[in-house]
């Protein structure tokens, strides 16, 4: 189920005449989170007074006009993307915030830091609440908005959104399948002692006394039913970490062989053995161990079929975020595609920077205006050339001169050397704030000088220092919604802690890191749609391509095999190692 | 034609203007040469002093521009047009003799013979 660009976050661009507290309540009840934590840049701008506050905390359909100004597709067409609210809210900040920008380059504050992070969270929030009362450009902004008013979409749609965001149907078929596995196990787990526990039960009377050999079968089948449930325990009793489209093949197949082959033992041993009463007791419980042994050898078979199958590396992905291009290779052996692609997911996690769509917007705005470029009017009627249509307009597009090559290399020379510049003060901020405090020694614990402080209040006190350099390098590089103040100090506690130098302490603001590094429930994807063109339970092949889609971005998947190598030895002597001078070597010209 | 290292070099030296022969693509000058600043000089049959690394003639092959022009075996070549011989590798010696796009080359060569003949013609 992908959600398309009919999005509950347009209904709040309609419904803005109510009271903006009133957000949260039409969003769709799963979804309703409430801010937890400030962007890291919301802190700094804290306004003085009351008549600051319009300049500071402008509402969010003033943005889109200005948005709308810079480039006809900036917000719009990549925010339509968004459902989830955490994700929402994270965009009004950080509009706020790219105003303030604007004003603060305007206006050169000194800066006064107060380091309690939880005042700003409070303030942000009533202060929303009170938006539309103090904003005096509402009447102009709201015309703005109707452009792209063809992104409305009905009450009856926010219905159907809402309940399928909320379809629980989906965890009943994940418990059913657990269930039916421990049924079945369980099952199968008391059938060679019921086997070997029923006639002394129904038939004690008639049956033989019990030998040396048979008493020896009955430790042989409790150490073999031990090894067979500390084997399952091991291989089965995992966590599901994740929950597939389609059923697990191989999974499925192994049930319905211990299913049908229990079954069978049942009926052999109802039939010939409850029916006439067989008297024999060793050839019982030997018919029981013969059960417990080929129990283990299905265990075996699912080791190898779950395991060890696809341990052995047969494919090289490529797997290619479609925003940015970043790509990674990987190795898979033999396995299904759904498998495949859950591995590579949990690769993802791992391997793929953090997804910034700030930094797409660049691109989108140029695209915006070669679109813009050329308008085609038809003027000879009704007749629809639009094949003729297009190709002209490509043709006037490439015979125009077109100079924003030029803007771009200028353009990205000087953000680099602005990137540059604002990480060598950052750099020289952090190394200077480092070396105010220091940790201290066992021996002086009685006579400390000044007061002594745990980690956190030693990183709130020499944090106001860099805080500025920080906060402009992350607005910079566009990195300033993924780090809050809170997670910035206790980053800083952290390596205070573990005596890391000032370098270690800012590789995870100069580098953006893989998404796991940041806020779990804000950045993780939950949900990720797996399409392709095969079944997802077929194997991997040779030029298979497929996608996986989450809310923001895709991952398309291309599968390549592992050539087959030809390797071939050839002997060297260690003898044959012998060098000469060279001759001299004549030339004729 | 003993030399010592950072003194110039003096020699008697005959200067030798060799056409070039087209041969097939190639042109070609009809000797063979050895020796080079890359080379082992002790190996050098031509040459008195087994230290000298400069570049000698081996072989003048029968009829061709080079011994027309009057070239022998055991010459030691100084200049070619203008360039230097005797402090470069085998290659370069190589190179400068065959561009492509020079028709003559004018050498400068020196043998033991020349200075016996002129300190003959001297006394």
């Amino acid at each position: 189920m992908l959600l398309k660009n009919t999005d509950p976050w347009f209904v709040f661009k309609i419904d803005q005449l109510k009271n903006h507290a009133a957000n949260r309540l039409t969003i769709p009840t799963g979804l309703g989170k409430t801010i937890d934590k400030q962007p890291f840049g919301s802190w700094k701008a804290r306004p003085k007074s009351i008549n600051n506050w319009k300049s500071f905390y402008l509402p969010v359909c003033k943005e889109s006009a200005t948005m709308d100004t810079e480039s006809t597709y900036s917000g719009y067409s990549y925010y339509s993307g968004r459902s989830k609210s955490s994700h929402r809210h994270g965009e009004r900040s950080r509009d706020r915030q790219r105003s303030r920008n604007k004003d603060s380059s305007r206006s050169e504050k000194s800066v006064t830091i107060q380091t309690p992070p939880a005042e700003p969270l409070l303030g942000n929030e009533s202060i929303r609440g009170d938006e539309t009362v103090q904003d005096d450009n509402w009447g102009e902004t709201t015309t703005a908005i109707t452009g792209t008013s063809e992104h409305s979409i009905s009450q009856e749609d926010i219905a159907r959104i809402t309940k399928d965001v909320d379809d629980t149907g989906l965890d009943c078929t994940r418990h059913l399948g657990i269930a039916i596995a421990a049924v079945l196990g369980i099952l199968v787990f008391l059938t060679p002692i019921a086997f070997m526990v029923l006639p002394q039960v129904l038939w004690r009377e008639v049956l033989e006394p019990c030998g040396t050999v048979c008493e020896g079968l009955f430790i042989s089948v409790a150490f073999k039913l031990l090894i067979l449930l500390i084997g399952t325990w091991a291989l089965f009793f995992r966590k599901p970490k994740a929950q597939m489209p389609r059923v697990f093949v191989f999974r499925a197949l192994l049930m319905v062989l211990i299913f049908v082959f229990v079954v069978s033992y049942w009926l052999f041993y109802g039939v010939r053995i409850l029916d006439s009463r067989d008297p024999n007791y060793q050839g019982i419980v030997q018919y029981a161990v013969s059960l417990v042994d080929a129990l283990l050898f299905i265990h075996y078979l699912a080791i190898v079929l779950l395991e060890l199958r696809q341990l052995q590396p047969m494919f090289t992905v490529k797997v290619t975020r479609s925003t940015d291009g970043e790509s990674h290779f990987y190795t898979l052996g033999l396995l299904s595609i759904q498998r495949a692609a859950l591995v590579i997911l949990e690769n993802y996690y791992k391997d793929f920077t953090v997804h910034n769509p700030a930094l797409l917007t660049a691109a989108k705005s140029r695209a915006a205006k070669h679109m813009a470029g050329l308008k085609v009017y038809n003027v000879d009627g009704p007749g629809n050339n639009a094949a003729g249509q297009s190709r002209a307009m490509i043709a006037a597009a490439a015979r125009r001169r077109d100079s924003s090559h030029n803007e771009l290399y200028y353009e990205e020379a000087e953000h680099d050397r602005r990137v540059r510049k604002r990480r060598a003060r950052l750099v020289v901020a952090v190394e200077e704030a480092f070396t105010h405090i220091r940790r201290l020694q066992d021996d002086e614990q009685q006579k400390a000088p000044g007061e002594v402080m745990d980690p956190l209040n030693a990183a709130q006190s020499i944090f106001p220092s860099m805080a500025r350099a920080l906060q402009k390098y992350l607005r910079t590089t566009r990195q300033q919604h993924y780090h809050t103040m809170e997670s910035i100090l206790q980053h800083l506690a952290f390596c205070v802690t573990n005596n890391m130098t000032p370098k270690a302490f800012l590789e995870r603001y100069l580098n953006p890191g893989p998404t796991l590094q940041y806020d779990k429930n804000r950045w993780l994807a939950s949900q990720w749609t797996l399409s392709s063109e095969e079944a997802v339970t077929n194997g991997l092949k040779d030029g298979l391509v497929f996608t996986l889609k989450c809310l923001d971005f895709s991952l398309i998947v291309v599968v390549k095999k592992i050539p087959f190598i030809k390797l071939s030895e050839e002997f060297v002597d260690p003898k044959s190692h012998k060098f000469v001078l060279r001759l001299q070597s004549e030339t004729s010209v | 034609m003993a030399f010592v290292a950072g003194q110039p070099v003096t020699a008697v030296v005959q200067r030798i203007e060799i056409r070039k022969l087209r041969h097939g693509d190639n042109l070609i000058l009809g000797f063979s040469i050895g020796g080079g600043i890359d080379q082992d000089p002790a190996q050098n049959p031509y040459s008195e002093d087994k230290t000298d690394k400069g570049i000698y003639v081996t072989r003048v092959s029968e009829g061709g521009p080079a011994e027309v022009a009057g070239l022998q075996i055991g010459d030691k070549i100084m200049q070619v047009n203008g360039w230097d011989m005797t402090m470069v590798t085998h290659d370069q010696a190589r190179k400068r003799l065959t561009k492509k796009n020079e028709d003559v080359v004018r050498l400068l060569v020196t043998r033991k013979s020349l200075q016996q003949a002129i300190r003959q013609s001297l006394h």
